[in-house]
């Protein structure tokens, strides 16, 4: 078929940010469907809340501290994550491995309360269906919160070697943003799990 | 064309007399209910061949039209697409048209069928892999009982059933009284039906229950009232004694040869409750959840090797002489 | 910080190349390496859409022969041909490799081929990822074969009822098998609906705005959604039953509060979406092959997508109509009836447009154009009985009856499959750049629509006259031997039609027509470039300034110059207006995506034996990831 050139992109970039670049996009698909997942962990969670006249069915309520101060964690951690972005855009390598550091150290961290989360649900997977639906939902988020902490320190690595290049900032803009949202999915799981058996 | 429309209607009116027949027919309606859902169907299938005859005559008038010739792919006339458009549009109101009046048809028949009427006869059937225990349940204790795959109810009378799972979910369908309903683990469901002829109605399994789905089938007896309560009453009676020295003799091997662990014979030792109440078994038109006529021969058969009639079944393989087995389906014979 | 922002200008760019040089160069840069690895590492999304649209139809292949076991086995009263617990198993075997390895995958594969091409870009968003898919769909199929070979095959349905599925009443591991298959396939199936999304979002050609994508791209993207929301659900429930199963949770355990009920709110919530998952696409195809055969572009361009996107939407509001009959509250079942017919409508005003467009468009009666044909006979038909089993009263009766087979076969095979088959002779020349055989097409639609007529539609009777799904034999007395029969004798002659396209591809690979680059001269863009396309798809990406870009400006393409030609790039643009505003790379073939696959399976199936799998199989899936992600310090990742 012939040709005719119309148009010409020479003066175009070679990458961007946030919704001019591909893996923004595939994050926010990624979203989407995680999203999904705990929406429909949730209802699975509120169904079985439901269809059971006692809740919890046979143990006390989860211990209050550790789900909340994960939840002040994850609140704070906007901040500097917002900073790491903030700086990632403006194509600052020692503001983003500044950044990057802390927020891994936060990561780490909010691993390790999660650890105690899990001590203190006071109940079982295998004790009965609400001690089954509590540590699907807390494991659910938990691989969320793992898989981008992984992520970020990895990011962090490569910002100390020669592959620092322009398109790793936009990754890192990425991983701030998806950092968000496992932020975001954390806050009404913490409603659910700490405050709907004390109801 | 006019072939075409003569073969489908003809199509249509065979399906409809072919599924009037059989004694597991949704046609072959039998009770209020049934006679409900057969209305139903019909007016749906009526409209169905309506719409369905509708589209494939523009179908085949659209394509066999004279077409304008010559034409580039993209040289389209204004007025056709704008009339065009409205159809479109028009046809779509229509199908909304149609699918909400189908709907609201639905929901009335769907309340008549689910009318509860007060006063009904209550059976409890509780779904077993692979058959059904029926329970009839009175006022006292006394006039209540157990038997299982054959349910009898009066003729004229509201029956209600109330469905339980003992394992898995299974499904209560007797097509010729009214639609089915699940028996679900960990639930109670129940369905209403009034049978309006006196008659022999074949119901199965619906829900796919495990290795012998296939093999779940049972009956209900449909009995003028005095004849109902006649059954009743002997329903309710122990098993009756075996009047002679083979039948004895085959009182004593049920026990012995363990068979009363799982099954129960009332009046007897045997008390079993894993497999279906045997008390008055030879009052039964079948055995093995309506898989075999209830006969000597398959009462032997069935005994022998009840993996070799239904593969897979929970009742083992009994190893017994052949002077054992007679015994045996001799005493069972006499619980009438 | 500047050296990180400039573009290096000693790049080489497409502009004053001319069309061979042009042309070697970016087969150098995008061509898949030969060698065995050079294979395995590809990301060519032509050459993993081949690889899955191939691995699908050998599943159906293996599916159909299912299919054709088990009518011999019901062609007559207690025949003894398979035994129950064979036939239990060979049913859930044909359900779930018609879905989950079929059904939804042909309609991706397709996608994964077609979409890029229609959209007039280089490669598909995240190749990577669609390696990985692939080998994840393949991985996951061979996984439950194989278990069906060693007689562990699913013997539970399709749709995995609790408790039959539980341990207590499944103690082999034929259910684990299952919900791990279901773990495989809807991974492969999440990734290539996040590569569609933003394909079409991102990488359209330049000018192609929102109301000049092609309809058979506008129902991906609305598949590609549907995915998205429903496939997570399907997730939870298969994960959950395996961990009941695995570790002793109690989701289902009615005794420790579980409920039976919430496995098939988690199933349906997904399970009816999936029937559009397969059935979207399909109108998609039928959409581009009417225009085509009928010579003209569509009527009502905007109803038919405005249809799409109603369609995917209300799929979400009907899952109840599945469970009818296990004594919900009587009022919220009707109003499932109410939004499961209405359904109906976005379906019908699609039919309505095709129909408006065969009556003013001049016909091409080609095969495709009969498939599509045979499909509005079919597809209405089971869109009819579909408004019935909506019923809740009518449901109750046909519910788990041959009256449901039979709708729900009209409506895949009919609504799916038949414009599946037309498209595979559609768009064969350009897949091989060879036409498949005319006249043993129309021997194989008769002989399919004959025989899929003969072999489903008295199921419905048999449904009415009380005969019920899964069952592997009947007793004599029943009166059902007659249609039986019927059905099995029309299955045989409809089997026999995929025989016949087997033979056609095969004849027509090697001495088929030359195709050309448009041999049934059609409007779309993958129709601008060579059968087979090049690697690297165009040349030059397009300018897109009409809706049938091939009609509106015969033998002329205008195009856009200034991309690289010493990297893969693609070109991003707007979302609405398609407006380029970057050249991103594209990623290099890679054999992590392989890799990543190989220890996600070992994780996978290690973990139906020990939940410690979850433990040792994280580490390896997660160094694959890294190696995948590390760039390589090529140019391509740099830049």
């Amino acid at each position: 078929m012939r040709q005719t050139i119309v148009r010409s992109v020479n003066d175009l970039p070679t990458y961007g940010f946030g919704s001019q670049s591909g893996p923004w996009w595939g994050a926010m698909a990624f979203i989407a469907l995680e999203g999904m997942g705990f929406a429909v962990a949730i209802a699975a969670y509120l169904y079985l809340y439901a269809v059971n006249p006692k809740w919890p069915i046979s143990s006390a309520p989860p211990d209050l501290w550790p789900g909340t101060l994960e939840t002040a964690i994850f609140l704070l951690s906007v901040i500097p994550n917002e900073l790491t972005n903030r700086v990632a855009h403006r194509l600052d390598l020692r503001g983003v491995r500044i950044g990057l550091i802390v927020m891994s150290v936060i990561g780490v961290g909010l691993l390790v309360v999660r650890g105690f989360s899990f001590a203190h649900l006071n109940t079982r997977w295998d004790l009965d269906a609400y001690g089954s639906v509590v540590w699907f939902v807390l494991g659910l988020h938990t691989t969320h919160l793992a898989t981008d902490v992984v992520d970020t320190i990895v990011l962090t690595i490569l910002m100390f070697t020669r592959h620092a290049t322009a398109r790793r900032f936009s990754d890192v803009t990425d991983n701030a943003f998806y950092w968000n949202f496992v932020v975001i999915a954390w806050l009404p799981l913490y409603l659910l799990l700490d405050w709907i058996p004390r109801l | 064309m006019t072939s075409w429309l003569r073969l489908s209607l003809a199509i249509a009116g065979a399906c409809v007399l072919a599924s009037c027949t059989g004694w597991q027919s949704s046609f072959n309606a039998q009770a209020p209910q049934a006679d409900e859902i057969r209305r139903l169907l019909l007016i749906f299938i009526a409209v169905s061949a309506v719409v369905w005859i509708g589209v494939m005559v523009v179908l085949f008038f659209g394509m066999l039209r004279r077409k304008r010739q010559n034409q580039q792919p993209l040289d389209l006339h204004e007025g056709f697409e704008r009339r065009a458009g409205s159809v479109v549009l028009i046809a779509g109101l229509l199908t909304t048209v149609t699918v909400l009046a189908l709907s609201f048809v639905s929901y009335g028949a769907q309340r008549t069928v689910f009318a509860n009427e007060a006063d009904p006869v209550t059976i409890k059937v509780t779904g077993h892999q692979w058959w059904w225990e029926v329970q009839y349940q009175a006022d006292s204790p006394h006039l209540s009982f157990t038997t299982a795959n054959e349910i009898r109810v009066p003729v004229g009378k509201p029956v209600t059933v109330e469905l339980e799972s003992a394992d898995v979910i299974h499904s209560f369908w007797v097509p010729s009284l009214t639609g089915k309903m699940d028996l679900i683990t960990g639930q109670r469901n129940s369905l209403q039906f009034t049978a309006r002829t006196a008659g022999i109605y074949r119901g199965q399994c619906a829900e796919f229950c495990g290795i012998q789905h296939a093999h779940m089938a049972f009956t209900v007896r449909a009995l003028p009232p005095d004849e109902y309560s006649r059954w009743r009453h002997h329903q309710n009676q122990g098993a009756a004694s075996p009047g002679d020295p083979l039948g004895i003799r085959g009182e004593q091997l049920f026990r012995g040869r363990g068979c009363g662990l799982c099954h129960t014979i009332r009046g007897t030792l045997a008390g079993g409750q894993f497999g279906p109440d045997l008390t008055h078994v030879a009052s039964r038109d079948t055995i093995a959840a309506g898989t075999l006529p209830k006969t000597s021969g398959n009462l032997a058969a069935w005994i022998s090797d009840p993996q070799h009639i239904k593969p897979g079944n929970l009742m083992p393989k009994m190893a017994l002489q052949s002077d054992e087995m007679i015994a045996i389906v001799h005493y069972l014979e006499q619980l009438q | 910080m500047s050296e990180l922002v400039s573009t290096p200008d000693r790049e080489l760019r497409d502009n004053d190349l001319d069309h061979s040089e042009l042309s070697a160069r970016l087969i150098g840069l995008w061509h898949t390496p030969s060698g065995w690895l050079g294979r395995l590492a590809t990301v060519d999304h032509k050459v993993v859409g081949k690889r899955y649209i191939l691995t699908a139809f050998a599943f159906l292949a293996l599916g159909g022969i299912l299919a054709v076991l088990m009518r011999l086995q019901l062609s007559g009263a207690e025949r003894k041909l398979l035994s129950p617990d064979l036939y239990n198993q060979v049913f859930t075997m044909h359900g779930s490799t018609m879905m989950f390895l079929f059904a939804v995958p042909v309609m991706k594969a397709f996608a994964v081929y077609f979409v890029p091409l229609m959209v007039g870009t280089r490669n598909i968003a995240f190749p990577r990822l669609n390696a990985f898919s692939y080998w994840i769909f393949l991985f996951g199929g061979c996984f439950l074969w194989g278990s069906f070979l060693f007689n562990a095959g699913p013997d539970i349905g399709w749709f995995a009822y609790v408790p039959l599925s539980s341990l207590q009443f499944n103690p082999s591991k034929r259910a684990d098998v299952w919900a791990q298959m279901i773990t495989f396939t809807e991974v492969a199936a999440l990734a290539v609906a996040v590569e569609i999304v933003v394909t079409v979002f991102k990488q359209r050609a330049v000018g192609m705005t929102l109301d000049r994508i092609p309809i058979y791209v506008w129902a991906m993207l609305v598949t590609a959604f549907l995915v998205l929301f429903a496939m997570p659900s399907v997730m939870i429930a298969s994960t959950t039953l395996i961990l009941d199963r695995l570790v002793n949770t109690h989701f289902y355990d009615t005794a420790s509060g579980g409920n039976v009920l919430l496995w098939q709110h988690l199933f349906w919530f997904f399970g009816h979406p999936e029937v559009y998952i397969i059935f979207i696409p399909a109108t998609g195809m039928v959409s581009m092959l009417v225009a085509t055969f009928a010579r003209r572009p569509v009527v009502g361009y905007t109803v038919i997508v405005l249809s799409l996107i109603a369609t995917g939407f209300l799929s979400f509001g009907l899952w109840v109509h599945h469970m009818f009959a296990t004594g919900l509250p009587q009022l919220g079942a009707s109003m499932f009836t109410a939004s499961s017919m209405l359904i109906a409508v976005p379906s019908g005003l699609q039919i309505f447009c095709w129909l408006a467009t065969l009556w003013d468009g001049r016909p091409v009666y080609r095969t495709p154009l009969l498939f599509v044909l045979g499909f509005i006979a079919i597809f209405v038909l089971g869109g009819l009985s579909g408004v019935m089993v909506a019923s809740v009263p009518i449901d109750m009766q046909v519910h788990d009856t041959y009256f449901v087979v039979a709708h729900f076969h009209y409506v895949l095979i009919g609504g799916a499959v038949f414009p599946l088959i037309g498209a595979l002779y559609y768009w064969f020349p350009k897949i091989t750049g060879r036409m498949l055989s005319e006249r043993l097409g129309r021997w194989n639609f008769w002989l399919a629509f004959i025989g899929f007529n003969i072999g489903f539609f008295p199921m419905h009777i048999l449904g009415l006259m009380g005969m019920p799904r899964r069952v592997y034999t009947y007793t004599p007395e029943m009166g059902w031997d007659h249609l039986n029969l019927l059905s099995s004798t029309g299955g045989v002659v409809f089997a026999t039609s995929f025989v016949l396209l087997i033979f056609n591809v095969i004849h027509s690979l090697r001495r088929g027509e030359l195709a050309g680059d448009n041999p049934w001269d059609a409007s779309t863009l993958e129709w601008a470039t060579s059968s087979p396309p090049p690697p690297y798809n165009f040349s030059r990406i397009p300018v897109v300034t009409h809706r049938d870009p091939l009609w509106a400006d015969a033998g002329n393409l205008p195009v856009v110059a200034g991309l690289s030609v010493e990297r893969r790039e693609v070109l991003l643009s707007s979302v609405a207006d398609a407006e380029p505003h970057t050249r991103e790379s594209s990623p290099e073939p890679s054999i992590w995506p392989l890799l990543t696959a190989i220890a996600t399976t070992i994780f996978f199936i290690g973990s139906i034996f020990t939940p410690w799998a979850v433990v040792w199989g994280t580490p390896p899936i997660a160094a694959a990831l890294i190696g995948w992600f590390w760039p390589s310090g090529t140019k391509e990742d740099e830049e």
